[in-house]
């Protein structure tokens, strides 16, 4: 059944919202990732949630105007707009008032959608039933898709992706720097606004499918989880696009493999299960990576410290450094130095103060400023520099037990 | 308007609504100054799974195990986003939308497995909450008010958030200090002895219970209004929080209960036969009002920020 | 990243930490894979005034902070009169760096002073007549007893920087910590800083400045600790803050002039 899902062999419906979903994955990773970069992610939240009055408006007009209210192109038409109203409130909010971003993005998605919800129990008592098709714009609904739905959602998620390539060097440099965009004379706000109008964009699009209240986690999600890949914002771009196209895919053919297995929800659990996975075990930046690489900085800090103190013969109080001395070799149970342990700690004292000389001597200002305790001298200087080290400070130094 | 039809119908769900807010906008007031307002978004967003699962594990619809279970969901979620911020070098935003907008997902995909058409707990509800349902059948007038056989039938839900707000009173009068000083200044906190973690989750915990105990009365997004909106608008208003706290008090009572006068009466003076939401009328107006104090309020800009030297 | 784990040993005070104010042995700080401070050993001296020193990101504001426990340490014990900090707090008083918090804070001047009196308020405790009396007489130590009733964020950032000073005034103890105190002042502020801090050392208190200043070292203080990462040089001024310790904290960075017109007042 599962494999039949992912063969867009379940029929009709299902490989229209498969590739409807696997579209709109695509274009939200991408389009989401500036959003991130930019470090704005939960605006999404706020545009998404402030569609609803718009599509409740819109519903509203087109009954009036005597047409069919679930008219696909129209309702999306009302949501953007609605959305963009939100949005500018949220500017004005910022720009104008002492009130922080966190408060107006959480100000105008409240109140937007607790107005929608107003206009949808308006809609209600217009007529029993009418309203059934705009309840699915909050956790979206793909049964009964239509293709001319999935023309609009493939139309529009293509749109979206062609100005994200348009746009791409101008928002990158904004999201990455926007001080340094606004010196070389890019016009930082209205690339922020255009940033927030493709995502807009993908949210609207995005509401037949997974609703406005996931719609935000195809915007993040993805770009979070293809930041633990790469360095570089290009990739990120990519990679997030190629996760959100993914989980957009594998999820609609699951839902449609089982009954009672909403789109939305699925696709969302999909991405993030890509996200748990990179979080754990990317390879530079995963978890299990760092906690490596915080014990081997633990082991390496204790082990010179104790050196050092060894040196100087000071004595060590820490248990973890005496430990993992012991462990090392370097000092015997009893805490005195063993024969390797005092080469050690006189090389150590020596590296200290051949780093001393180095650090005050102008020349070498370039290799001092990667002093941090733990280099190792022989990285940074050539042979014959440390000889000329050697030959300032004098004979080695004795080593006191 | 007499007593024998507004005691029974609109003075249990007015005094709810009212109470709920209230009992959002005092720690919204912390959360909103410690740029953290959308704590209150990634907690209203979970309160949804931690009841579903309540559930599952009860059976039953029960007031407690739910309490329990939306604020351990609450719990489960601010530890998570802590721990993808640090873990994953994440972005706290971002965190929150990772972390939030997975568990609601979870919370709607259990709904949808188990059968609930057997009670009464459904997305919709959850949503945008039932206010309007909160009735006192048992009152007949003002007189119900003496009478224990009346009181005995007062919805379940008045007693909880009234207590929900005394909590919430009591924990922001015996913490004020520790509050307002690790709010403003969390490293000098930390020198004095204050144990700023700990109180920041504190914080939190109390959203977490304000924001299950006012779930029943405005639902899960709207409640993200009384947070952040009374408390918002207050700010426009005073350069002193302990002013700010009672303009937000005041501004959150109002929206409470206007929106839901609006909400019933509004459209019957419009001509119209059937009223509307009130929670969503709730959140309207307290947007309105936040407009109102944005635009007019006496200390609704900056003040001169320092430039650091 | 890691937040990297407190990793802190059992505190054994040797004879000479006993008595200094503050103590430390072994600190290491890391903001991530490179140690903002290494391993570094500090004995503040009892009723002196010293001055952290160090060329910019050399660890100074980090060895001020881990000393406090604001920031975790990989490794180190401190002493604060020969106890954990933790059964210490009431002798010791914290200024940090004015751009650390919100300014825009809903609070006024009085209420920040009044913050450093709530270990002795505690949770609930009202504050009454002698209270305010006392952070009223801290304001006018340090010149601001005009401003009692302002919002912070209206006041220059001198102002605000006297305004610390007065809260941990107000705090009454036995160690002052301050974290670039003089940075971005006006010189009435400055002046009205160093007679304070003056004045707490007449009266037997230890005053321990992060500064950034090399030209008034000489004037505001008479103990000086010159950091790189690892420590230096500490001691007395006229023996520590000498051309070649700062040569070896400053490296490259401090012009050769700058030194000599140094060394040139030190005599």
């Amino acid at each position: 059944m599962v494999w039949d899902a992912l063969t867009l062999q379940l029929g009709y419906n299902a490989t229209l919202v498969a590739i409807g979903a696997t579209l709109l994955g695509v274009s939200a990773g991408v389009t989401g990732t500036f959003l991130f970069l930019r470090k704005r992610a939960l605006v999404s939240d706020a545009i998404s949630h402030a569609t609803l009055p718009g599509v409740c408006l819109a519903f509203m007009v087109l009954v009036a105007l005597g047409g069919d209210g679930r008219n696909l192109p129209g309702l999306l038409l009302g949501s953007a707009v609605s959305a963009w109203v939100g949005l500018l409130c949220m500017n004005w909010l910022t720009r104008r008032t002492r009130l922080a971003e966190d408060a107006a993005i959480g100000a105008v998605l409240s109140v937007f959608f607790g107005f929608g919800i107003v206009l949808l129990t308006i809609i209600q008592t217009m007529g029993a039933g009418r309203q059934a098709g705009l309840e699915g714009f909050l956790l979206g609904s793909t049964a009964g898709m239509l293709w001319s739905d999935a023309f609009v959602i493939a139309l529009g998620g293509a749109a979206t992706l062609g100005l994200v390539l348009v746009l791409r060097r101008p928002m990158t440099l904004v999201a990455f720097d926007p001080e340094f965009a606004a010196a070389r004379g890019l016009p930082v706000h209205r690339i922020d606004l255009a940033m927030m109008g493709l995502v807009m964009a993908v949210t609207v699009v995005g509401l037949k499918i997974v609703g406005l209240i996931l719609i935000v986690a195809l915007l993040i999600i993805p770009a979070v989880t293809a930041r633990f890949w790469s360095e570089r914002s290009e990739r990120v771009v990519l990679l997030a696009g190629l996760s959100g196209g993914l989980a957009g895919y594998l999820g609609a053919a699951l839902s449609a493999s089982a009954p009672n297995l909403p789109t939305g929800p699925i696709i969302v659990l999909v991405s993030f299960g890509f996200f748990a996975v990179s979080l754990l075990f990317a390879p530079a930046r995963g978890v299990l990576a760092a906690v490596l690489r915080h014990l081997r900085f633990q082991r390496r800090v204790h082990i010179r410290q104790g050196l050092l103190a060894l040196a100087q013969g000071q004595t060590i109080y820490e248990p973890l450094t005496l430990r993992l001395l012991r462990r090392a070799g370097v000092v015997r149970a009893d805490g005195v130095a063993t024969e390797t342990g005092k080469a050690r700690a006189a090389k150590a004292l020596r590296d200290e103060k051949r780093w001393q000389v180095v650090r005050a001597d102008l020349a070498h200002e370039a290799t001092a400023a990667l002093y941090d305790g733990l280099r190792d001298i022989e990285t940074v200087l050539t042979r014959d520099q440390i000889a000329d080290v050697d030959s300032r400070i004098g004979g080695p130094q004795e080593v006191q037990p | 308007m007499n007593g024998e039809e507004f005691v029974p119908l609109s003075l249990t769900p007015l005094l709810i609504g009212t109470f709920a807010a209230i009992a959002c906008a005092l720690p919204g007031n912390f959360l909103v100054l410690r740029k953290q307002a959308l704590i209150g978004d990634a907690i209203s967003h979970v309160v949804l799974p931690g009841i579903v699962v309540a559930f599952l594990l009860t059976g039953a619809i029960s007031t407690w195990p739910m309490m329990l279970g939306a604020a351990g969901a609450a719990v489960v979620a601010v530890v998570m986003i802590e721990a993808i911020r640090r873990l994953g070098q994440i972005e706290t935003g971002a965190a929150m939308g990772v972390v939030f907008t997975t568990m609601f997902a979870a919370g709607v995909l259990l709904l949808e497995q188990t059968d609930t058409s057997s009670v009464h707990l459904d997305v919709e509800h959850a949503l945008y909450g039932n206010l309007e349902s909160l009735i006192w059948l048992d009152a007949t007038g003002w007189s119900s008010l003496t009478d224990p056989q009346a009181l005995a039938g007062l919805p379940p839900e008045l007693p909880r958030i009234a207590l929900t707000l005394a909590g919430v009173v009591l924990f922001t009068w015996l913490l004020w200090r520790p509050l307002k000083i690790s709010t403003f200044d969390e490293g000098f906190a930390r020198t004095i002895g204050i144990r700023t973690g700990a109180l920041g989750m504190a914080l939190v915990i109390a959203a977490a219970i304000a924001a299950v105990a006012a779930f029943d009365a405005v639902g899960s997004i709207i409640v993200i209004a009384m947070f952040i909106c009374p408390p918002s608008a207050a700010r426009m208003m005073t350069n002193r929080l302990e002013m700010q706290v009672g303009w937000s008090v005041l501004f959150a009572a109002f929206s409470a209960i206007s929106g839901y006068v609006l909400a019933g009466y509004g459209p019957l003076w419009l001509g119209g036969t059937d009223a509307v939401s009130a929670a969503g009328m709730i959140a309207t107006m307290s947007g309105l009002l936040l407009a109102v104090a944005a635009r007019f309020g006496p200390c609704r800009t900056r003040a001169g920020a320092p430039v650091s030297g | 990243m890691l937040e990297l784990a407190a990793v802190q040993g059992v505190s054994v005070p040797t004879p000479d930490t006993q008595d200094s104010p503050l103590a430390i042995r072994g600190l290491t700080v890391s903001y991530g894979q490179k140690p903002a401070v290494f391993s570094v050993d500090m004995t503040v001296q009892p009723g002196a005034m010293t001055a952290i020193i160090g060329p910019n990101g050399a660890g100074k504001s980090t060895l001020l902070k881990a000393a406090l426990g604001i920031v975790p340490m990989v490794s180190g014990q401190v002493t604060v009169y020969g106890k954990p900090l933790t059964e210490q707090r009431a002798r010791v008083a914290y200024v940090p760096q004015r751009a650390s918090v919100d300014w825009d804070f809903p609070t006024r001047v009085i209420d920040v002073v009044l913050m450093g009196l709530s270990r002795q308020l505690g949770l609930l405790g009202r504050i009454r007549a002698r209270h305010m009396q006392r952070a009223a007489d801290c304001l006018r130590q340090v010149g601001m007893q005009d401003f009692a009733d302002r919002q912070i964020g209206q006041l220059s950032g001198g102002q605000q920087q006297r305004v610390f000073l007065a809260r941990a005034l107000a705090q009454d103890a036995d160690l002052y910590l301050l974290d670039e105190p003089f940075a971005g002042v006006d010189a009435a502020t400055e002046k009205a800083i160093i007679t304070v801090l003056k004045s707490l050392k007449d009266a037997g208190k230890t005053v321990v400045v992060v500064h950034h200043d090399l030209a008034t070292v000489t004037d505001y203080f008479d103990h000086v600790y010159l950091i790189n990462t690892r420590k230096v040089a500490e001691g007395p001024v006229a023996q520590a803050f000498t051309a070649e310790s700062l040569q070896a904290a400053y490296g490259g960075r401090l012009a050769t002039a700058q030194i000599d017109q140094i060394s040139h007042a030190l005599g």
